[in-house]
């Protein structure tokens, strides 16, 4: 219908099915990240540290290309093992850290600050698919980020290495992928409690910090105090450290985790409460979710 | 559109309690909606925005049901919502987005194809002319604009019923005439449906042709604007000159009229059925009396609003006056 026809009419046309109308909100999600020159450029450059990987792997196996720089034994110097592995997940999990922090905090709360979260929830779509959507706007940029260089990473080495090398080390791809997504995983839920709570963007951002460096500092500061290794559950990035290194290594670790998220060996706690704090965390941020994404406040 | 269609009810409340807590905000309402506008009037905390947020299914019903179309809020919320446009009281926009995008970002949330959303998004901006300045952040908009916007949101993917929550909140006399007129509009092409919660008795005067109103969560009075704009036609308020008024009282009385003498000449007459208002003034020519002013007297909201708020509610009464 032309637009100077201004009437009303009804809608006579097709709907899209229900179950994916939840990742409209991504699409207009990565239509609004898109604009930010900042948010663009700091993604692009989040994938050097995998390309120099990348370019480490193949030079391993490549004498010729060695050979060009006159370091035939440098393949001696870095050796693509469990730590090479953990160190890529490392780097690129604080990355996605910093990606969240900057995301993460104006997910929610635009859509709070002028109630916008009833007009939402009054179509066909609950609160469930709305956190979900938004959700995945967080999950498909760090994984970008995370397992999925990774992954390319560790199918670099297996093709070079051989079908065997890949047989012999499948448990590196699957820490890779677990150990990224448990970290997605409550980075995520936790830019979006922080998102939905604090609306001040940059207070929200600054708060994701605060939970991964002050709460772990405090638990450091706890073990010293006390003497204790407790005080680690009160820290994100060992609690994700120990997990992580369980993946990769199973129960017999020989590394002190990875970079940014370590798990000293000889300072473990028992592996369970790892995954109970940070399943308890992810319980929290759903907890303060649900409390916040409503359609109405209700004064009781 | 068939008789049954236009007499099916729309909306009903079956002993529909809503809780906050402690608190009853809504008591067993009963009522059947069959009109094409219904008006949710009611003095401000009656209940009015809760029975719509319920009827969304934002608020869970303590005990009862409220069907929309026939299907339970309770059971079928997504259903339900799939049938609605809601145009929210308060503010409800996203400061950042324009107009346009947003408009078709809830109208691809209700199911539309991107395609088809985007173009009834600008459709909708026009026709509640908001045309030219559909690319502006939303959140540069006047409160007229946002008020605008927000319809324009909830007709945008078509709904069966639109849920108007106060929308004339903050509009200046020319604004407010703009959008009773968009209503009126709305209702009169006979598409869908609509609920027009307000406290201002114009505005629902205006625009609906049922009325239920609300007082502390009870249904106050339920009633047929149009049936009571039509037995009122009935009531006459005479005033006379001359002559003995007591004789033509009489004369109105062998007619079948009811009446009731005032002060200063003036008469109250309630005509019967088959009487019309000529035979009045062939009688007042008979007994020499000058009718100098006749006017159909009537009830309006305004009345039966007032005696619905004087009324003592029962929580389960129907509440028709």
């Amino acid at each position: 219908m032309a637009v100077y026809k201004k009437t009303y009419r009804p809608y006579g046309g097709g709907l899209t099915p229900a179950w994916r109308r939840f990742l409209v909100i991504p699409r207009y999600a990565f239509e609004d990240l898109h604009r930010s020159r900042f948010l663009t450029i700091f993604y692009i450059a989040s994938f050097l540290f995998p390309l120099v990987c990348a370019l480490i792997i193949y030079v391993q196996h490549n004498a010729s290309a060695l050979g060009l720089f006159g370091a035939q034994n440098a393949n001696r110097l870095i050796s693509i093992n469990v730590v090479f592995f953990l160190t890529v997940l490392g780097w690129q999990s604080m990355l996605a850290l910093f990606l969240a922090s900057f995301v993460g905090p104006g997910q929610i709360s635009p859509d709070l600050a002028n109630n916008a979260l009833s007009l939402y929830l009054a179509r066909p779509f609950s609160r469930a698919e709305y956190v979900l959507g938004k959700m995945t706007v967080l999950v498909v940029l760090l994984s970008c980020m995370t397992w999925v260089p990774g992954l390319l990473l560790f199918g670099l080495e297996g093709y070079l290495e051989g079908w065997q090398w890949m047989a012999d080390h499948w448990r590196f791809a699957y820490g890779i992928f677990v150990g990224a997504w448990i970290w997605i995983l409550v980075l995520s839920l936790l830019a979006l409690a922080l998102s939905a709570w604090v609306k001040w963007k940059p207070a929200a951002g600054a708060l994701m910090f605060g939970v991964f460096f002050v709460a772990g500092g405090f638990g450091a500061t706890i073990d010293g105090v006390q003497r204790t290794n407790w005080g680690n559950l009160l820290n994100i990035s060992y609690l994700i450290g120990s997990v992580w290194k369980h993946l990769f290594e199973g129960s017999n670790p020989t590394t002190n985790g990875a970079v940014f998220f370590r798990a000293p060996l000889g300072e473990e706690l028992p592996l369970g409460w790892s995954w109970v704090t940070l399943a308890g965390l992810c319980g929290v941020c759903l907890y303060l979710l649900a409390r916040k994404i409503r359609a109405t406040e209700v004064v009781r | 559109m068939s008789y049954r269609e236009v007499m099916s009810p729309i909306v009903e409340l079956d002993g529909l309690e809503v809780r906050f807590g402690s608190r009853s905000v809504l008591k067993q309402l009963r009522a059947s909606l069959t009109g094409r506008a219904i008006g949710l009037l009611g003095p401000n905390g009656a209940g009015k925005s809760t029975l719509l947020n319920t009827l969304l299914g934002f608020h869970q019903p303590f005990s009862g049901t409220a069907r929309v179309f026939g299907r339970d809020v309770r059971t079928h919320a997504a259903e339900v919502r799939s049938l609605i446009g809601f145009m929210p009281e308060n503010d409800a926009f996203i400061a950042g987005m324009s107009g346009v995008r947003f408009v078709r970002l809830m109208a691809e949330l209700a199911g539309l194809p991107p395609a088809d959303a985007l173009e009834r998004a600008h459709e909708a901006f026009f026709y509640v002319g908001l045309g030219e300045v559909r690319y502006r952040a939303l959140g540069t908009y006047s409160l007229g604009m946002k008020q605008m916007a927000k319809l324009a949101q909830a007709i945008a993917h078509g709904p069966k019923l639109l849920f108007l929550d106060e929308p004339t909140n903050g509009l200046d006399p020319p604004a407010r005439t703009r959008m009773i007129q968009l209503i009126q509009e709305i209702r009169d092409r006979g598409d869908l449906h609509l609920i027009l919660s307000s406290h201002l008795l114009r505005d629902v005067e205006e625009c609906c042709d049922q009325v239920l109103i609300l007082k502390d969560g009870n249904v106050a009075a339920f009633c047929n604007l149009e049936e009571e704009r039509r037995m009122n036609r009935r009531f006459l308020e005479i005033e006379t000159r001359g002559g003995m008024n007591g004789n033509f009282l009489e004369a109105m009385e062998k007619l079948g009229c009811e009446t009731a003498a005032g002060a200063q000449g003036r008469i109250k007459v309630i005509l019967p059925e088959d009487v019309q208002v000529r035979r009045l003034y062939e009688i007042a020519a008979r007994e020499d009396v000058q009718i100098r002013r006749l006017n159909h007297k009537r009830d309006s909201l305004e009345d039966i609003f007032l005696k619905a708020m004087d009324s003592k509610t029962e929580g389960s009464a129907n509440g028709r006056l």
